[in-house]
């Protein structure tokens, strides 16, 4: 920034940024058609490769707008051209868009080397091997898909994206189809996230739509150039536009209301969680609302809303996941609530804080992700161990089979078996808890830093819910890695190999150091974004004044939210590791599963429960939804439709123009016809015959006539 | 000499006859006849004008008359005779196979 200010000219690699698409796309169709000759390794290698190379192509792109911080826009081909509307395929290469493109190939890189590791476990222990390759084809689709949703410079072809990162994960939900409740759940679960995100879809759709409509293009820049002359006459439209997109957002980015696909996505392979429900696709929304920021800021109202919608989110999400037992639900709901904060502060108008922490949380949450997958493959681990040994004694202790590895609650006392994996957990944990100087500190109190100012309501909700971001995460780290291992698996549990855990350590360097992207004071990442997002600045010099956008820092903020989260990080040392042994000394079936149900009862049981939002909407929408298909299917489908309408009327009707075609028109008149006209030669006929009688004596004398009559007739002419 | 009237008159008079005889009889062999005789009355005709006109188509017809009616008797004795063998009788009423 410091060398384009004055002025002088730096490499540039806007053409080379056609590679990031090229080269995932690369990796996919040779794993796709060589992928079945190739061994494990190299199809790993082959879709890392890919994803690493896209990395530095992102990298480029971004040396290059450190000289050229205006960016560029890179057309690809033509798509659609149908009168006005003028579609391309294009890249748009700018700060915005890059920062985008770092997170995802830079974290996806790393989570591909880690699924190297861990879906060659994950095979073996599901039985499968043949889905290795799957897995990685799938994988480099999605960066692929993201790539195309992160670079469009135009909603459609962002729509492609949004939709491919859609399938993709709609895919890799039901990755182990086969697997789960009844042999369908895994399956139910991707369908309940490709279904919910069908309604955020709709929403986009509409709002692009009325888009088209009023601007008559799909082109980002030549919308957002429109924007400041039809903000006042067409105050509603905007509005709607906002609002559709809000709830697209919502679909997208797991907000309320259709948060509730997020939580069961984590059927899917850890890996995918961490990247897709975790690091990128789900922050999609969050970019999606930074990049329209010119429509939001014309329209408070539907920024509020966004906001609000953020700060519920955040507030709700953070308190089910103190009532979950399973570590990646915990985790699950911990992004839902992450990404509150982060709607809420794109929806307040904070993009570079919203952004920024979109970036230290793909750093902290997928390392929590990939070493949740770690302790849970190092419990399987312990799990099998005890198989092969009980295998041995031919005597199989019974409670082994049937041990969750994924529940807390058979955890414990793992720091000792799984050492890496406890310091780069404890870093995430850290970072995601917003401990100083962690990554999340610095952009969680930015967030809260521009909310206290821009929104306080919203501001007091998500210091809230950052109070139980701390304390479900301080209770996810005492139950599984402090006290002592609840379970024999546990106690047998060991540590992954390096393929695993070195991208454990890449990342949990991210999560400590993350934060000085953009410290405050010199906001590295803010002037980075504002060569994109200029609007923040004036805007917020509007509302708040000068001195509030030179320190974006507050202590007051920084130290009450860091108060809370140590104390919330104490508190749940004192539940979880003081008193949660002395529960289990009691009896077992007294044993409560978490003392918090003792403090909190019916509270506890809520959260546990997740509020019972599923059931609502189980209620409230699916069941109705269910029994009017059915009403449709089987009383207007199959009475009125089939039953009646096509075989009484079609069918009926049909039958009876027959019979009368047949009966009255064939048989009564065509037939008639040709019969009478037989009948009536055969009278003739029979009349006609009397005169051949056989006796050649009458012939004769007919012929003997017919001469007398002819020469009679000639001779007296 | 006689005047052709009379000759002309003589040949009405057997082809009349003949004419009753193929309308009336029944026996293949008198129908045959018949004809020979109606052939003849025919050829007397030919002849008696062309006496009476001095001309010798006439004449020369006769004989081309005679030379059919006498291949006419070949053919039609050996279909009687072939009738006969199957049908032992000539009686022309009985052939009438081919009536419908």
């Amino acid at each position: 920034m410091l060398w384009s200010e004055v002025g002088i000219n730096g490499p540039e690699f806007f053409a080379l940024a056609p590679g990031i698409l090229f080269f995932p796309l690369a990796g996919l169709l040779i794993n796709l058609i060589f992928g079945g000759r190739l061994k494990e390794k190299a199809i790993g290698v082959i879709a890392s490769g890919a994803v690493v190379l896209a990395f530095l192509v992102a990298l480029l792109q971004a040396i290059s707008l450190i000289y050229h911080p205006e960016g560029k826009i890179i057309p690809l081909a033509e798509w659609i051209r149908i009168g006005e509307l003028k579609l391309r395929w294009a890249l748009q290469v700018d700060t915005l868009s890059v920062t985008m493109m770092l997170v995802v190939a830079g974290v996806g890189s790393l989570i591909h080397i880690y699924a190297i590791g861990y879906m060659h476990e994950d095979v073996i222990i599901n039985g499968d091997p043949t889905r290795y390759r799957r897995f990685f084809v799938f994988f480099n689709l999605f960066i692929l898909a993201m790539m195309v949703l992160v670079g469009a410079d135009n909603y459609l072809m962002l729509f492609v994206g949004w939709e491919g990162v859609g399938l993709c994960s709609y895919l890799l939900i039901g990755f182990w189809y086969d697997k789960g409740e009844g042999g369908i759940a895994n399956a139910v679960a991707g369908k309940k996230a490709f279904i919910t995100n069908r309604i955020g879809d709709f929403g986009f759709l509409i709002a692009a739509f009325i888009m088209f409509g009023l601007f008559r293009t799909f082109t980002f820049n030549d919308i957002f150039q429109q924007v400041p002359e039809l903000a006042l006459a067409f105050k509603g439209a905007l509005m709607l536009i906002t609002l559709f997109m809000l709830l697209g957002v919502a679909g997208k980015s797991a907000q309320i209301p259709l948060y509730v696909w997020l939580p069961d996505a984590m059927a899917g392979p850890t890996p995918v969680s961490a990247l897709i429900h975790a690091a990128t696709m789900v922050t999609a929304g969050v970019y999606l609302i930074a990049r329209s920021h010119p429509i939001f800021v014309v329209v408070p109202a539907a920024q509020n809303m966004v906001a609000w919608v953020g700060g519920l989110t955040a507030l709700l999400a953070a308190t089910i996941a103190i009532g979950q037992f399973d570590i990646k639900k915990v985790l699950a709901y911990s992004t839902i609530s992450q990404l509150g904060f982060m709607v809420a502060a794109v929806g307040m108008g904070a993009f570079t804080a919203g952004m920024f922490h979109l970036v230290t949380h793909a750093f902290f949450k997928a390392l929590l992700f990939l070493s949740a997958g770690s302790v849970i493959l190092g419990v399987e681990h312990g799990l099998h161990h005890l198989e092969r040994r009980s295998r041995g004694k031919k005597r199989a202790p019974l409670e082994v089979h049937h041990i969750d590895p994924q529940d807390m609650r058979n955890m414990g006392g793992l720091r000792h078996r799984l050492p890496v994996t406890f310091w780069v957990y404890l870093a995430g944990a850290l970072a995601l808890s917003g401990i100083f100087p962690l990554a999340g500190f610095w952009s969680k109190d930015e967030i809260l830093a521009e909310a206290s100012l821009l929104n306080p309501q919203v501001y007091w909700m998500l210091t809230i819910a950052a109070f139980f971001t701390a304390f479900y995460m301080g209770r996810q780290v005492w139950m599984v890695f402090f006290g002592e291992p609840r379970s024999e698996p546990a106690r047998h549990a060991q540590e992954n190999p390096p393929l695993i855990t070195y991208p454990l350590i890449a990342l949990a360097v991210l999560s400590v150091l993350g934060g000085a992207l953009n410290l405050p004071v010199v906001h590295t990442f803010g002037h980075w974004l504002e060569h994109t997002i200029q609007i923040e600045k004036a805007v917020k010099q509007i509302h708040l004044g000068e001195a509030a956008i030179k320190s974006g820092f507050n202590f007051t903020v920084a130290i009450v939210s860091t108060a809370l989260a140590l104390l919330a990080i104490l508190l749940s040392w004192w539940i979880y590791s003081r008193r949660y042994p002395e529960f289990l000394k009691q009896p077992p079936q007294q044993l409560p599963d978490d003392p918090l149900r003792s403090l909190l009862g019916p509270l506890f049981n809520g959260m546990y429960h997740k509020w019972w939002v599923d059931e609502f909407y189980g209620a409230v929408i699916i069941r109705p939804y269910l029994s009017l298909a059915r009403f449709l299917a089987e009383v207007i489908d199959w009475r009125f439709w089939h039953d009646w309408f096509h075989d009484v009327v079609i069918a009926g009707g049909y039958k009876l123009l027959a019979r009368l075609l047949a009966v009255r028109i064939d048989l009564g008149i065509i037939d008639a016809l040709a019969n009478s006209l037989a009948s009536v030669t055969q009278a003739l006929a029979s009349q006609m015959r009397r005169l051949q009688t056989g006796y050649v004596r009458n012939y004769v004398l007919s012929i003997f006539v017919g001469v007398v009559v002819i020469l009679g007739y000639l001779i007296t002419r | 000499m006689l005047p052709v009237s009379y000759y002309i008159g003589l040949s009405a008079v057997l082809f009349t006859i003949g004419a009753l005889g193929v309308l009336i009889r029944r026996n293949a062999i008198i129908i045959f006849m018949s004809v020979e005789l109606m052939l003849n009355a025919a050829n007397l005709a030919f002849v008696s004008f062309a006496r009476l006109y001095n001309a010798l188509d006439g004449q020369i017809f006769v004989f081309f008359v005679m030379a059919v009616a006498a291949a006419e008797v070949a053919v039609g004795l050996a279909l009687i005779v072939a009738i006969f063998e199957t049908k032992k009788s000539i009686d022309i009423d009985q052939m009438n196979h081919l009536k419908g």
